[in-house]
């Protein structure tokens, strides 16, 4: 209903003004042809298949956003992975042996569960679903590091992929109150008499207001509120402790009463500044790292008018003027996820199994449910560093080669790998697999090592029908750059080669 | 006593380092403009003790009666350690260092850390690496901090080099010139795909294109192999100290070399592991101190360890020790004043979590290496006064 009226106002503006108006509303009208349909799905999603790219362009701009909007998930299509709780401090107890098996199991099944992630990104019907879901969990952040338990942060995957496009209100005060969050930022540990600030300043510093918006006094005030929102260890679930919370009076953003956790994050939602940082950080991701102030606060007026809708933050973002400007085509860094997800979807690179690609990603500097640090994954430039951008190329090099079976890459259109299962096996000895996707690699075991082998070989591009879709080498530049190569392969090149030209080009790094 | 009786004897012994004087004329400075800024002809190399050292056993208080009292299983034993004064003494594993405590060149600073501890390697080792407060987030390294601020010489082959390690740790910053080398053939072989790049555009592009032409021209300035007389010891370490000393002696110049040593974590069975550890650390370090010898780098040269934290005085239920809080660490060079500086870990003031206070914020050795190493202002890189270390020769 909201979606509908709002696109009623829309008109109405379009209708009530002048001719410039009548222009725009004639380009929004129009079919968007394939480069602004490549340029939506990239910024939206990962990559730009070229079946989504041919269906999408036949559509208006705005046709295409609404279609994008409507079609967002609350839940993933692949089924998770089983992820048991184990209760903290079952390790303690544990001789020497038995905790070096659980630490192996647990870190299996982290790479499981990134596995799966991954493989949803690639899968998913809704591509932006899964980008949002990202976007949140480097928003409200929580970390395998500290938490310590796969089950907890799938659980928090999940809550947020269920308001990724929802209400941020609901979001906020949902993952408030989510164990994986209570253990992150020590509500757990904060208690009447014996305060720890963590959540409370990090839900005003870096989920709400933003740095400078709030004062140290109202950090001390809402932390009182927090207190008694724990955890129970027994269950892995979030826990209501009356009898450590503060009900006495407090103050906070000029407002008195006996707060407790849920009426400070409706202070937090009340305050312009909220919408403000939100619809910044959106501009970020999706358009360009120098957020228009005038287009940004205009996104922050819709998203708060209407009570948080997610869905109309982002349809506002992608209808601004900004989104579609050609100097801002090429100016993100693709992030690991983008690069690696992005490229396998471009590509149409068929991956049975995207465990390979959580030791990839985690190689270039995006370990999924690992976050840094509170602030998250920094992004933009500091994505590329000279680790990064030559783990980068050798991840497209390998992915690309056109030479006999040398990697665990095996393609369907190179030279086709002459060994057997077993003397492949043999050959992906730990070096290699942490040559090829880090240290982490390294350390799998049994099955998993058994199945990682297995996944690799499993990665197939099929370059020739690929490459059939497109008449001539500009029409290929154009589908894997966001702006012209900076070192075009040399003319004349074609096939594979023409491919893994282009995407060793520094413009491929960008979308 | 009779112990340290050995120790003078050693010096006499001499372990004076022949330097060859072609090579120490090969190495003369390629640089002519670093006069104006920060003197870069001066190298820094950081030892990372990744993990966490038990510094405890490692620098012994070995005179306290409340050490073998909290460690009854692990604790050195007296006539094992190799006293340093009549209060402390380092681990017998160290002994390859005596000449060079001998000759001075090492000074041992005592209970480094800083307020708030973070007990975790991941938060801990970002704080030392990006020098923020407890409390704090930062993105850029300390010594990514101090390139981009003051640029080491353009001709140089990279600001710094991280070796034996994916991460950049305290190199790490947008605008520096830095590159990780995990294993210097692979380095070489993949900077293949490095492309000398001109500046365009602005931005994402141009950082992007920055840092492909970092990697290629680090990757031409530094190929090539150099022989040294001086032997390496084997393993990881000692590789990379090879490693290192072969970016000194081909490189056109390099401001930082950081090695990394794995494995302090020694939360199970600590003796055997820790000891071989501290020995693949002296052993490395005595071989750095040759190979720069020989190349006439020694007298400019900075050695200094640092770690996420050290561990806690009280030892474990499984024979090993848990993450701590203060520890001493070492600074070594041909300039250094040896000595003991810092204060002898208290152990009878431990915090409720069975830690170790703090004399000497690890800020304090960073402004040291500012300021009194490089001739750079420290307090707006690092956030605040920390009173440097008079541990340098000037």
């Amino acid at each position: 209903m909201n979606v509908q009226r709002h696109r009623e106002i829309d008109m109405l503006k379009l209708l009530s003004a002048a001719a410039i108006v009548l222009w725009s509303s004639a380009a929004f009208a129009a079919a968007m042809g394939e480069d602004e349909a490549r340029h939506l799905l990239n910024r939206s999603g990962f990559g730009a298949p070229p079946s989504s790219v041919a269906s999408l362009s036949r559509l208006s701009r705005e046709q295409a956003v609404d279609r994008l909007l409507a079609s967002a998930r609350t839940a993933p299509v692949l089924t998770p992975p089983l992820q048991e709780y184990v209760r903290p401090g079952r390790l303690k107890d544990a001789s020497e042996e038995e905790k070096k098996a659980l630490q192996r199991a647990e870190f299996a099944k982290g790479a499981e569960l990134r596995a799966w992630w991954l493989q949803e990104m690639l899968q998913t019907p809704s591509p932006l679903s899964e980008r949002m879901t990202l976007f949140w969990h480097n928003h409200f952040v929580s970390s395998q590091q500290k938490v310590k338990s796969g089950r907890l942060m799938l659980d928090q995957n999940l809550l947020l992929r269920r308001h990724a496009l929802g209400n941020f209100g609901d979001l906020l005060h949902a993952v408030a109150k989510d164990p994986a969050m209570v253990i992150y930022l020590d509500s757990a540990t904060n208690r009447k008499g014996q305060p720890n600030e963590n959540f409370a300043r990090e839900v005003m510093e870096l989920f709400t207001l933003g740095e400078g918006r709030y004062s140290e006094q109202d950090i001390k005030e809402a932390a009182r509120a927090f207190t008694g929102w724990s955890f129970n260890p027994e269950q892995g679930t979030y826990q209501w402790r009356p009898f450590i919370h503060d009900d006495g009076e407090k103050t906070v953003l000029g407002q008195r009463g006996n707060f407790d956790g849920d009426a400070v994050l409706d202070i937090l939602l009340q305050q312009p500044a909220t919408a403000e940082f939100i619809a910044a950080k959106l501009w970020r991701e999706f358009v360009s790292p120098t957020p228009d102030m005038a287009e940004t606060r205009r996104i922050a007026e819709a998203f708060r008018s209407s009570g948080y809708d997610i869905r109309r933050a982002l349809k506002a973002l992608f209808l601004s003027k900004g989104f579609w400007a050609k100097e801002n085509r090429g100016v993100l860094v693709k992030s690991p996820v983008d690069l690696v997800v992005g490229s396998m979807r471009t590509l149409e690179i068929s991956v049975p199994d995207a465990l390979p690609l959580a030791f990839t990603v985690r190689n270039l500097g995006q370990d999924l449910f690992a976050p840094p640090n509170v602030k998250g994954w920094p992004g933009g430039e500091a994505w590329i560093n000279a680790t990064t951008l030559l783990a980068r190329k050798q991840f497209i090099e390998r992915l690309l080669r056109n030479e006999q079976f040398v990697t665990p890459m095996a393609r369907a259109d190179g030279v086709e790998s002459s060994y057997e299962q077993g003397s492949m096996r043999n050959r992906l000895r730990t070096k290699e697999l942490r040559e090829e996707f880090g240290k982490g690699a390294g350390r799998l075991e049994g099955d998993t090592r058994m199945r990682m082998v297995q996944a690799v070989s499993d990665i197939r591009f099929d370059s020739t029908s690929w490459l059939k879709r497109f008449d001539n080498a500009a029409a290929v530049e154009r589908a894997l750059l966001p702006i012209p190569a900076i070192s075009p392969p040399a003319v004349g090149t074609t096939g594979i080669a023409l491919v893994r030209g282009l995407a060793l080009d520094p413009a491929y790094q960008l979308k | 006593m009779t112990r340290r009786r050995d120790f003078l004897n050693l010096l006499g012994a001499g372990g004076l380092v022949a330097v060859s004087p072609q090579l120490a004329w090969a190495a003369a400075p390629v640089s002519t403009n670093v006069a104006n800024a920060a003197n870069y002809r001066r190298l820094l190399v950081l030892v990372e003790l990744k993990g966490g050292n038990d510094g405890l056993n490692t620098v012994v208080p070995y005179a306290s009666p409340l050490y073998p009292q909290l460690r009854p299983r692990i604790a050195l034993k007296r006539e094992e350690v190799l006293p340093l004064d009549e209060q402390t003494a380092v681990h017998p594993s160290l002994a390859p260092l005596r000449p060079l405590w001998q000759a001075g060149e090492v000074a041992v600073v005592q209970s480094v850390g800083y307020p708030q501890a973070n007990l975790s390697h991941f938060r801990s080792i970002e704080i030392w690496d990006t020098a923020s407060r407890s409390d704090q987030y930062l993105d850029d390294g300390w010594l990514g901090r101090a390139f981009s601020a003051n640029p080491p010489p353009a001709e140089y082959a990279a600001d710094g080099v991280a070796v034996g390690s994916s991460d950049l740790g305290p190199l790490s910053a947008r605008k520096a010139r830095v590159v990780a080398i995990a294993n210097a053939d692979q380095f070489q072989n993949l900077a293949r795909m490095a492309q000398p790049r001109s500046g365009q555009g602005g931005g994402a592009l141009q950082h992007l294109l920055k840092v492909e032409s970092d990697v290629n021209a680090a990757a031409q300035r530094l190929s090539g192999s150099h022989v040294f007389a001086t032997t390496f010891p084997s393993g990881a370490f000692g590789e990379a100290v090879k490693a290192g000393c072969q970016i000194v002696a081909k490189g056109t110049g390099v401001a930082v070399l950081r090695l990394t040593l794995n494995g302090f974590d020694t939360h199970h069975n600590q003796p055997g592991p820790h000891a071989n550890l501290l020995k693949q650390l002296a052993e490395g370090l005595v071989a750095l101190r040759a190979a720069l010898s020989e190349l006439g780098r020694w007298n400019d040269t900075l050695v200094m360890t640092y770690a996420e934290f050290g561990r806690r005085p009280k030892e474990n239920q499984s024979n090993g020790t848990d993450h701590g809080t203060a520890a001493p660490h070492f600074v070594l060079g041909g300039r250094v004043i040896g000595g003991l500086y810092g204060e002898a870990p208290r152990l009878n003031q431990l915090d409720s979590n069975g830690n170790l206070p703090f004399a000497i914020d690890f800020r304090q050795l960073y402004a040291t290496v500012l300021e009194r190493w490089w001739g750079m202002p420290s307090t707006d890189l690092l956030g605040g006064r920390f009173a440097s270390l008079p541990l340098l020769r000037s």
